[in-house]
């Protein structure tokens, strides 16, 4: 009980103590905090309208009642699934490189869960009816939705991915050993959970029989597969840019060793389409309608054939570039592949999954869909949400990882001074 | 140094409290008082007999309010020994949608912004039937039935393997003793799973605020039926549960000139519907996706 | 002795009556809606009494204009559906005589599966209570069916739903 409320107290030093960290930066720290508000103020705005008028503002309708919300969600459940392709490496095979940037990695994760569970917060006709999801309160329709699974999973892995980091950096911050025993099976444990979440994910598009496109095993699979280049690939871009504007040290080794995973997972992603590609072009059923209007325009319908025909050169491209070792180990052809792979990726797995699902809809109704303004500020303003969060945490888990922000000893006596006064008080 | 952290620390403390709670003011205040005290009602099947007195009061007072008629709001459950089940003969179907507009009064559907309607008639080209992409929604030629086309209505099949309430993460739609699938309007959150997941299209979605021309409001209605609903919650046919538990054909039947649809009870053998499964040939949409429709077609010609 | 006689009289007469009560059975349980007859036009025995009945074939030039016979008008004509005596009856092939409400009985003669289907209620139309007590309606063949010119006529449509793309036009309906 005791050692309780010191870690407690401890725990909530700390955190007074970075909100000083975060108040404090350069120019162009405030400048971007700034500029990510007024995004976000945006959106909350434009979310407000929204929530006043009802889903009408947006131009989802009954035939594709799924738009770029879903998209959003379906492609940063797979980003934050990545950070296992960091936890692995780190934990289990101890690698080095990798081991000092995996609480950075996990915090990524953290805030790409963040966003996802916020995309689906506005898609949400009736949030003020949110809680009826809530287990025991509400009536959360446990084993048999899937969507019941996703917020189970989604809630766990962002609870693991905020445990694990923050508790190791107190530790830190404190200059204490980590209890291993106690954290390191919610280690453990957060590399299923990753596989876990985005199969979830997949899963609540895979069993519906309604929708041919969606209603495919190889579902979570390819899931798998391209959220391990995407998220991988934003990783390593973000970490250089981490390593030129703040002091902490990341080797290339750990870049290159990410960006050779990131060539298996593209792999797989190409091979899983080929196969899909196959199945429908070689059996010609009925079903094929949805491909048809994804790669091919269907009925004269085929607003999103360049946007996937893009993706899919984007790809191949990005695959050649981290297939070939020495582009894969040049700096500005591993940053072109990286991006090259976000954008690909996010085409292929946003809209380019969730409209052809709608494409037919099950009466034969072809309906093409275009997010309207309204729902292009919403998502930018949560986009913008997830990296304001992910810099907030930046800023304090650099200074804490470099050992620039501790515990000193002129503090340790000032707070040992403060528990004195008050036992002789009380 | 000291002063200059304080004062920093004090400035963002107070600019997010501020942010904070300049942002919840519009967003409580966008809740109107309906909203405000539909928030903790429970969901349907947990209320005693005295919570649904409740309620009902409650909403009679409001729509009295918004459309200026007394409402009778019957909470009936399923009458014991039924299960409901409908037939459509499609040899007879001429597209005239007069099964559609008959719906949409019975059953307080949104008239614009969003037009709702449970009813779809498809126009199929003869010699076609299963392939519903070659589908016309949309026909409005002068007369109907036009010559080298069949009409297709299709709306909620009753499911006996419901996929909408599989995925229902809140248990807001569930199967009734009588086999009608139905929804609790207050319950619902609008995620739209079950509209994804249905695969004959028969749910729909409140988009805004449903659009009902006082005028023509009918205050006969069923708590989980065609009560008016409100933005943001999915809706479907619910074999007019309103007229079926009093032993009432349905509007859509009613209203249909050429006499295409029937209406009866599954467990009464001399029942209508039960007469057409023994002696025409009926099939149902989609069986190959297992969901085991109440919905049964039969032609003749 | 004659009270035997009387007994069973009476009960011949009783059975008798059975008999030709369940011949008519069929006519007397189905709730139908008044049958669509042009407004003062029944009973047609007004007129038609105090007429001279002329049995020729022919095309009928002074009343009854507007009805153009399309339902197998080459094998018979007016007279061989309406009696010759009694125009405010139906006549059946065996010659019986029957009330323009059971005139579903007339069709049952040739349109044999319809009319068991009819009987059965998955043929033409009914409205109001199927279960229960309340009050139900059932349509006549005539009702939907013009007996003299059966075929359907194409009617107007209703119109089609909205396009999902119409937002604006919808606020005009």
């Amino acid at each position: 009980m005791e050692k309780l409320r010191e870690t407690l107290n401890e725990t909530w030093h700390f955190y007074k103590k970075t909100l000083i960290l975060v108040a404090q930066g350069s120019k162009a720290y405030y400048g971007w905090c700034f500029l990510l508000l007024a995004i976000i103020i945006v959106g909350f705005l434009s979310y407000l309208k929204q929530h006043e008028v009802g889903l009408i503002a947006t131009n989802m309708n009954d035939q594709v009642s799924w738009g770029l919300y879903i998209a959003n969600f379906t492609y940063l459940v797979g980003a934050a699934a990545a950070a296992v392709l960091l936890v692995i490496p780190s934990y289990v095979y101890h690698f080095k490189p990798i081991k000092e940037i995996v609480i950075l990695g996990e915090l990524f994760a953290a805030s790409s869960i963040i966003m996802a569970i916020l995309f689906v917060m506005v898609d949400l006709g009736r949030i003020d009816r949110f809680w009826h999801m809530i287990p025991f309160v509400g009536s959360m329709n446990f084993p048999q939705s899937l969507l019941a699974w996703d917020v189970l999973a989604l809630n766990g892995y962002l609870f693991l991915n905020l445990l694990i980091p923050i508790y190791l950096l107190v530790k830190f911050y404190y200059h204490k050993e980590p209890n291993w025993k106690f954290i390191l099976p919610f280690i453990l444990l957060s590399i299923p959970m990753a596989v876990a979440i985005h199969t979830v994910t997949a899963f609540l598009y895979n069993g519906l029989p309604a929708r041919p496109f969606w209603n495919a095993s190889i579902l979570a699979p390819r899931f798998l597969a391209s959220a391990f280049c995407s998220g991988p690939a934003i990783i390593i871009i973000i970490f250089q840019i981490i390593r030129k504007i703040s002091s902490i040290k990341i080797e290339d080794g750990a870049l290159f060793k990410i960006s050779e995973l990131i060539a298996y997972a593209m792999f797989l992603n190409l091979f899983l389409l080929s196969a899909e590609l196959y199945k429908e072009y070689y059996s010609q059923t009925v079903h094929i309608a949805a491909f048809r209007y994804l790669f091919e325009g269907l009925h004269g319908h085929n607003q999103l054939v360049p946007w996937i025909w893009a993706a899919m050169t984007m790809n191949v491209i990005a695959f050649i570039i981290f297939l070939i070792p020495q582009t894969r180990k040049r700096l500005a052809t591993l940053n072109l592949g990286c991006l090259l792979i976000i954008i690909g990726v996010w085409i292929e797995k946003g809209p380019g999954f969730v409209i052809p699902g709608f494409v037919p809809d099950p009466l034969g109704e072809i309906f093409e869909y275009i997010p309207n303004s309204l729902e292009l500020m919403v998502s930018f303003g949560i986009w913008a949400t997830g990296l304001l969060i992910f810099t907030l945490l930046m800023k304090v888990a650099i200074p804490i990882e470099t050992g620039k922000f501790t515990h000193t000893e002129y503090e340790e006596k000032i707070s040992a001074f403060k528990t004195l006064l008050k036992k002789s008080i009380g | 140094m000291q002063n200059k952290k304080y004062t920093r620390r004090e400035f963002i403390r107070n600019l997010s409290v501020t942010a904070l709670g300049g942002m919840a003011i519009p967003l409580l205040s966008s809740c109107t008082k309906e909203e405000a005290e539909d928030f903790l009602q429970k969901h349907f099947r947990e209320m005693t007999e005295e919570d649904k007195k409740r309620v009902i009061s409650k909403l009679e007072q409001r729509y009295l309010q918004k459309y200026g008629r007394k409402f009778q709001i019957s909470t009936k459950e399923a009458v014991p020994e039924t299960f409901w089940g409908y037939g459509l003969e499609l040899s007879r179907c001429i597209g005239c949608r007069r099964c559609v507009y008959a719906c949409v009064k019975e059953n307080n559907h949104s008239r614009h912004d969003p037009q709702l309607q449970w009813i779809r008639v498809l126009r199929l080209k003869r010699g076609n039937l299963i392939n519903l992409e070659n589908s016309e929604h949309y026909y409005a030629p002068d007369l109907v039935p036009e010559k080298g086309f069949i009409y297709l209505p299709v709306q909620c099949q009753q499911c006996q393997n419901p996929p909408c309430v599989k995925v229902c993460p809140v248990h807001a739609t569930w199967q009734e003793p009588d086999g009608i699938v139905v929804v609790d309007y207050n319950w619902c959150i609008g995620c739209r799973y079950c509209i994804a997941a249905c695969p004959y299209k028969g749910r729909v979605f409140n988009w805004a605020e449903p659009n009902i021309p006082k005028e023509e409001i009918n205050p006969s209605v069923h708590y989980l039926g065609n009560r008016p609903r409100m933005k943001c919650a999915v809706e479907k046919c619910t074999f007019c549960i309103q007229r079926v538990r009093s032993g009432r054909y349905p509007a859509c039947v009613e209203a249909c000139p050429t006499g295409t649809r029937k209406f009866g009870n599954l467990l009464d053998p001399d029942s209508e519907i039960r007469y057409i499964i023994d002696r025409k040939r009926v099939f149902r949409l989609k069986e190959d996706l297992g969901t085991e429709p109440k919905f049964y077609y039969f032609f003749e010609a | 002795m004659k009270k035997e006689t009387k007994a069973i009289a009476f009960g011949i007469f009783l059975l008798g009556f059975c008999f030709t009560s369940s011949a008519n059975a069929a006519g007397e349980e189905f709730p139908v809606a008044p049958p669509p007859m042009t407004e003062g036009m029944f009973p047609c025995s007004s007129c038609h009494a105090s007429l001279e009945v002329n049995r020729k074939k022919r095309e009928l030039k002074e009343e009854h204009t507007q009805i153009k016979l399309h339902h197998a008008e080459t094998m018979r004509w007016c007279l061989d559906c309406h009696d010759i005596k009694n125009r405010d009856k139906l006549r059946l092939y065996n010659g019986e005589l029957i009330n323009f409400t059971e005139s579903y009985r007339l069709c049952g003669e040739c349109h044999g599966p319809q009319y068991r289907d009819w009987r059965a209620g998955i043929h033409g139309k009914r409205t109001g209570y199927f279960m229960g007590s309340g009050k139900r309606t059932y349509f006549l063949c005539a009702h939907c069916h013009d007996p003299h010119e059966p075929k359907f006529k194409p009617i107007k449509p209703e119109s089609p739903p909205f396009l999902p793309t119409d937002k604006d036009k919808e606020h005009a309906k």
